[in-house]
């Protein structure tokens, strides 16, 4: 019980921290906002796992991928192919030449499921798909340069072309992913109507709870001696690889968990928003990832989570208004924050959030001071 | 000797860079338990040496053959299991983490991804960090963070570090380089006690400190062999005074 208070909860400051962004995530959104509101707020935690991962693999890795849209983007896919083949049954696809496949691959002239779409009629199959091709392909991408020790500025370019030959992937092989407009038209998942009002608000909650896990997860990760060497290799890799380790397998293992903790967000993506597409998977929401956990604080997992909420709510607030402004502002926005607050919402709370602290229990004391003074008064009278 | 048999074994070890040999068709060799001392002036192939013995360069020739590993084909890590520690000339610590945590991720166990995710601080871990923080005067100073130690106890530290992971070979470069004298003659007494176990080679240029410390010493000058024996024998060599002891 105790290392789970310490190792999972992160002591006291952790704690603190977690039970009130779950009371955020659970209770006060859920009761302020709309479903229509609240399923955005959804979308916008299922980018928060993303920001995790950032925060796992830059922040804490010391890389800094600027491709984790491909994870998030493999995920999303992986779910959204199972949803689309239950969406495609051939009873309400009978109006099609090939009644019984999706849509759009009928549209593309393809007669027949192609074999890698075959396996996903398997929801058990997907769930692990959405893990499994992740982080397989992350570790993939992780051995062939962390073995040939690529890093730094060299392992981010290569990150982002990796993300931007995948959308020309997606985009150019129409017949076989939706091409430019996605998979879409997702209604059901085992029969179950994931458009409704309630199945919104259970998938929120899903996504809610999954989130808290993946952070608990991550906690117990760092509190381990993995953690140490982590922080160990940013600061002094060679040391690290003369004391016995294998620098480089270290890397691969954080890239890969990145990897599949971006994933379920995707898929969580899929789910709420119902559909997936290739904007999702190149460089600028990669990138947009990398400010979500940059405005949050790279070294912060709850922060990474009000770094997505705040500049997604930004987005569409000021997006509303002034669309073509947006990106501008964005991009000050990051500038601003690598200049002025590197370590982002957490590193600010961590310098003012103590003085804060200090200063509401002192405004408690002084009013239930006087009380205790009359008190005292009285017995004495 | 009594074991005549070295633990490290250099024969014919060559490298270039570009054509230039900093090290050349050299043979090294060092008896188990001997502390060596290997001086030259800079450039004489002195770190490079060390740097292809710990797998950091690899040599364009030869063979290094360490308790009957041959180590040019290893990587560094198996290198490091095989039993061969290797200090930097800079302290190389872990400024953020604590001085125990600095010992504690040397020490040798579960060094894999998953074996550092199972890893536990037992009580025997704990004996071991306090048993070489007491060798290297740091007990007392194990919770605070390692970028706050002065310069003297960054080496120590690194040192430490090396001695948890209990090598057969130990290495060392420069280790007194900045050091105050009080603190270089206590680095002095703990090579001595640090050698009773294992071979130890080390690279230093101050003589005194050479001279309370050394078995034998090597001397290089343009990755070759110059002169090697008994501190005496090489500080009255002509040709080592001639190119390192004389200026």
């Amino acid at each position: 019980m105790n290392t789970f208070y310490e190792r999972w909860l992160g002591g006291k400051q952790g704690a603190l921290g977690l039970a009130v962004l779950s009371a955020l995530i659970f209770l006060i959104m859920p009761l302020w906002l709309d479903i229509f509101r609240l399923n955005l707020v959804g979308k916008y935690l299922t980018y928060a796992f993303a920001a995790v991962s950032l925060v796992m693999v830059w922040g804490y890795g010391g890389v800094l991928s600027l491709g984790q849209g491909i994870f998030f983007g493999l995920g999303g896919y992986c779910m959204a192919m199972f949803l689309k083949l239950e969406a495609s049954d051939p009873a309400s696809t009978a109006h099609q030449t090939t009644p019984g496949i999706p849509d759009f691959m009928d549209w593309n002239q393809i007669t027949a499921l192609p074999a890698f779409w075959e396996p996903f009629h398997s929801f058990t199959f997907t769930l692990l798909a959405v893990l499994a091709v992740p982080a397989i392909f992350a570790f993939v991408i992780g051995a062939a340069m962390f073995k040939r020790r690529v890093s730094g500025v060299y392992f981010s370019i290569m990150t982002q072309a990796v993300a931007a030959i995948l959308t020309i992937l997606i985009v150019g092989q129409q017949g076989y992913t939706g091409g430019i407009n996605g998979i879409t038209d997702l209604k059901t998942l085992h029969g179950w109507d994931i458009n409704t009002t309630s199945a919104k608000y259970i998938l929120y909650y899903v996504n809610g709870a999954l989130l808290i896990g993946i952070i608990l997860l991550c906690r117990y990760i760092l509190s381990s001696k993995l953690g140490r060497l982590l922080l160990a290799m940013r600061d002094k890799e060679d040391r690290v690889r003369f004391s016995g380790y294998d620098v480089s397998n270290f890397k691969i293992f954080t890239f890969a968990l990145g990897a599949m903790i971006s994933a379920i967000g995707g898929a969580m993506f899929t789910l709420q928003v119902g559909f997936m597409s290739p904007s999702f998977v190149g460089i600028v929401p990669s990138i947009e990832m990398v400010i979500f956990a940059a405005v949050g604080g790279r070294m912060s997992l709850i922060g990474a989570v009000y770094g997505s909420l705040l500049v997604n709510y930004g987005k569409s607030a000021f997006s509303e208004s002034f669309p073509a402004l947006w990106l501008f502002f964005m991009g000050a926005l990051f500038i601003a924050v690598v200049l002025f607050f590197p370590n982002g919402l957490a590193g600010v709370y961590e310098k003012y959030g103590p003085r804060i602290q200090d200063r509401v229990s002192r405004l408690f004391s002084r009013r239930s001071a006087p009380g205790s003074g009359t008190h005292a008064v009285r017995t004495k009278g | 000797m009594i074991n005549n048999h070295p633990i490290l074994a250099i024969e014919d070890l060559t490298v270039s860079f570009d054509g230039f040999k900093a090290v050349d068709n050299l043979n090294f060799y060092v008896m188990p338990k001997e502390l060596r001392v290997v001086i030259g002036p800079n450039g004489a192939g002195k770190t490079t040496l060390l740097d292809m013995i710990c797998g950091k360069t690899r040599p364009t020739s030869g063979t290094i053959t360490f308790d009957d590993k041959e180590l040019t084909r290893m990587s560094e890590p198996a290198i490091v299991r095989a039993g061969v520690g290797r200090k930097f000339q800079t302290p190389s610590i872990y400024e953020n983490l604590s001085v125990f945590e600095n010992l504690e991720i040397s020490y040798p166990s579960g060094r894999t991804v998953f074996g550092s995710l199972m890893f536990r601080r037992t009580d025997e871990v704990k004996d071991r960090v306090q048993e070489v923080a007491e060798m290297i005067g740091l007990s007392d100073r194990l919770r605070d963070e390692a970028g706050l130690l002065s310069h003297g106890q960054k080496q120590w530290l690194e040192i430490g570090m090396l001695v948890i992971q209990d090598p057969k070979l130990l290495m060392l470069d420069e280790p007194v380089a900045g050091m105050s004298v009080k603190e270089r003659e206590e680095t002095a007494e703990l090579l001595n006690k640090i050698c009773e176990g294992r071979s130890v080679v080390v690279i230093e240029h101050d003589m005194e400190f050479v001279k309370r410390i050394a078995h034998k010493v090597t001397v290089l000058h343009q990755g070759k062999l110059l002169a090697e024996g008994s501190m005496e024998m090489v500080q009255h060599d002509e040709r080592v005074i001639e190119v390192y002891l004389g200026h």
